[in-house]
């Protein structure tokens, strides 16, 4: 009978946000490739404002995505290289709180400063006004999607060398439900429509997965760490 | 009255990939008992060890702790159980001492809902030599010093039941008669102890356990 | 009693010895039944009324599709038992059903492509039914290539199973989705089968296709899983057996 205990879920994450933060250099890459990336848009298509307005919010969210997908592989490879992932499973924990409590520190510490850092590439790439609040809702949902089913991926793929490219083969299938209605949400918004719907629909994805995901990447963890 | 064996194994084999790694393991042990592994170099030690931390599934066989299947007393089999392995989960950008405090946080933890107590810590990583750093982030520190972090745990933890996979590798010989100091206590407290390791050990109730590299047949 | 049956089953050898039995009756009713298919199809049934006789490709796309898709779910459910049961003939299954899937895939996509130049004269086009294809034949690949990536086969299989799981439930989230994209961006105009409103007599061969596409499909996967037994068998006595005596001949 498990006695009073905590489920590993707080603990977990204000680890992972230390280690971030001891890594603050590292951490801040995904955020500076984003940024940096935006830049080359006008420079391959062109710098006219309502040309870019057109294509401004897919761009900004592929964009998300690989900046997302580059990092999502350090979410347990660390952990696997020290014995600290060894350790988790053999804790009389259950699993998929403590790998909650990490993914969410990978949402915090990218898809979060992502999503923040969006209305300046809005204003880089002419986003019409009333798409940044579309842009600012649907990004914080769908980056939280993104690390959520990144980390299945980074599971299956922990003990790989090379894994990185092959987990973004992996995950890429199942981004894009996301990333069409994250998109949508703000294009509704831009064409004057309800952008409510495709937001929640968006917001579906997101509470399945928040279900799912821990359970496929315990379940993905113990296979692949066991080899 | 009978006490029923703190551990016991029954049968045991592991296969993967088509090749049997452990076959027909058989292990009993009691409080204050130690268990030496031995065997040639992929005989299957460190595959028994991680079979009897569940990190493993067995093939065949069961675990029984304190008489019943771990799998209807997993919690308090996990909770009374420690293992060190190769790696010694040390994370390099924490100091020594949140190193340490995070293992006993998360072993305290489940049972108490507690934080270590600080004077605890301390006195622990002086015990195994490392009370100049304590605030040293654990990129500065050499393997043998992630060892000794690691081990330090063995000063504060309320576990009973220990699993050590090659524990003497990387400290020198102060370190060794330090840990099997260290181990002999433990097991005047009613603990035990299964251990790989090649070294010769001068400790009361030790057994030696001897895997053949076929198949992990009893010699 | 069942339960015997059921690990009987599981047994890669009693597989092979079986399938060796009526594999042969099995392909020559397949073959009969695509043969009898393609010759209605291609050459009997009567030629469309706005298509004119590129729509006979259909006879091909049409079966390749629901067999990429019902391939993906056998691939799955393999996995699955394999992973619920530990039956290692279920995960041979399981690794045998990704290529020839991904195969009709990529059949599909291109006998689409196909249709597509006399049909829109673009070989390409980005409606919902092929993108949805395209992401599957992604979906097959990344469970291949996860398979092939780890060395240990146990691993493989277990890592293929749980990624073929996850892909499962999300086929029919990435199918709507795509689906209702399409719809944003245009008009459903020309679609690529409307069953009930085809004519019979271009239906029935389309059905007879299907059917044979199944068989075909049957036939290949116990071809596939027969030399997969064999490899992983190998040190065995029963398949030494079998190959050294043939190797005296």
């Amino acid at each position: 009978m498990p006695q009073s205990t905590n489920s590993g879920f707080s603990a977990w994450l204000k680890r992972d946000l230390l280690l971030a933060y001891r890594r603050r250099g590292e951490a801040a890459s995904p955020l500076i490739f984003f940024v940096m990336v935006s830049t080359l848009i006008p420079l391959v298509l062109t710098p006219e404002p309502t040309r870019l307005a057109m294509v401004a919010a897919g761009l900004i969210w592929i964009m998300a995505l690989l900046a997302t997908l580059l990092s999502v592989e350090g979410l347990f490879a660390s952990d696997y290289q020290d014995g600290s992932l060894e350790q988790l499973l053999i804790s009389p924990q259950l699993l998929p709180m403590p790998l909650l409590g990490k993914i969410t520190a990978h949402w915090l510490t990218t898809g979060l400063p992502l999503t923040l850092a969006s209305p300046l590439l809005g204003l880089m790439l002419s986003l019409p006004t009333s798409g940044y609040l579309p842009m600012l809702c649907s990004l914080a949902l769908g980056t939280a999607c993104f690390s959520l089913t990144g980390a299945v991926g980074a599971a299956l793929t922990v003990s790989l060398r090379k894994g990185g490219l092959l987990l973004s083969l992996l995950v890429m299938p199942l981004y894009m439900p996301v990333i069409i209605f994250g998109t949508a949400t703000i294009s509704y918004a831009i064409d004057g429509l309800n952008w409510l719907p495709p937001l929640a629909v968006l917001g579906a994805l997101f509470a399945a997965s928040v279900a799912l995901c821990p359970l496929a990447v315990a379940g993905a963890l113990r296979v692949t760490s066991a080899h | 009255m009978s006490q029923l064996p703190l551990l016991n194994v029954d049968n045991l084999a592991f296969e993967r990939d088509d090749d049997c790694l452990l076959n027909n393991v058989n292990l009993s042990l009691n409080a204050g008992e130690i268990v030496q592994v031995e065997g040639a170099n992929g005989s299957g030690k460190t595959t028994l060890l991680r079979l009897l931390t569940t990190a493993l599934q067995p093939s065949a066989g069961t675990i029984f702790y304190k008489g019943r299947a771990l799998a209807e007393c997993r919690y308090q089999y996990l909770s009374d159980m420690l293992y060190i392995g190769h790696q010694p989960a040390v994370k390099l950008t924490l100091t020594a001492e949140e190193n340490l405090r995070w293992m006993v946080n998360t072993e305290a933890g489940v049972k108490h809902g507690s934080n270590a107590d600080p004077h605890g810590i301390a006195a622990a990583l002086a015990a195994v030599g490392l009370s100049g750093y304590t605030d040293v982030p654990c990129y500065a520190l050499s393997a043998g010093q992630h060892r000794r972090v690691a081990l330090a745990r063995l000063m504060i933890t309320t576990a009973t039941l220990w699993y050590l996979d090659e524990p003497f590798t990387a400290i020198d010989k102060q370190g060794v008669s330090f840990l099997e100091c260290r181990l002999q206590e433990h097991l005047d407290q009613g603990g035990a102890v299964v251990l790989t390791s090649h070294q010769d050990l001068t400790l009361k109730n030790l057994r030696n356990y001897s895997l053949s590299s076929q198949a992990g047949q009893v010699t | 009693m069942s339960w015997q049956w059921f690990h009987r089953l599981g047994s890669p050898r009693w597989f092979y010895q079986t399938s060796t039995r009526w594999l042969p009756l099995l392909a020559l009713i397949a073959a009969a039944v695509l043969i009898t298919g393609l010759v209605w199809g291609l050459a009997v049934a009567p030629e469309d009324a706005k298509q004119g006789n590129s729509f006979r490709i259909i006879y091909i796309h049409v079966p390749a599709s629901f067999l990429a898709l019902a391939g993906y779910y056998i691939m799955a459910i393999a996995g699955a038992v394999g992973l619920i049961w530990k039956m290692k003939l279920s995960f041979m299954v399981m690794k045998s059903a990704a290529p020839i899937g991904a195969a009709l895939t990529f059949i599909a996509l291109f006998t689409g492509a196909i249709w597509g130049k006399p049909t829109w004269g673009t070989y390409w086009v980005w409606d919902a039914r092929i993108t949805s294809m395209l992401i599957l034949l992604f979906l097959y690949l990344g469970v291949m290539a996860l398979q092939y990536a780890y060395h240990s086969g146990d691993a493989a299989s277990k890592a293929g199973a749980i990624l073929a799981l996850v892909g499962t439930v999300n086929i029919p989230i990435i199918y709507k989705s795509v689906d209702w994209w399409y719809t944003l961006h245009q008009p459903a105009t020309i679609k690529f089968t409307s069953a009930p409103s085809m004519h019979i007599d271009m239906f029935l061969p389309l059905l007879v296709m299907i059917v044979g596409f199944y068989l075909f499909y049957a036939v290949a996967l116990i071809l596939h899983t027969r030399s997969e037994i064999l490899r992983r068998e190998r040190k065995t006595a029963w398949v030494r057996e079998l190959v050294e005596p043939r190797a005296g001949v």
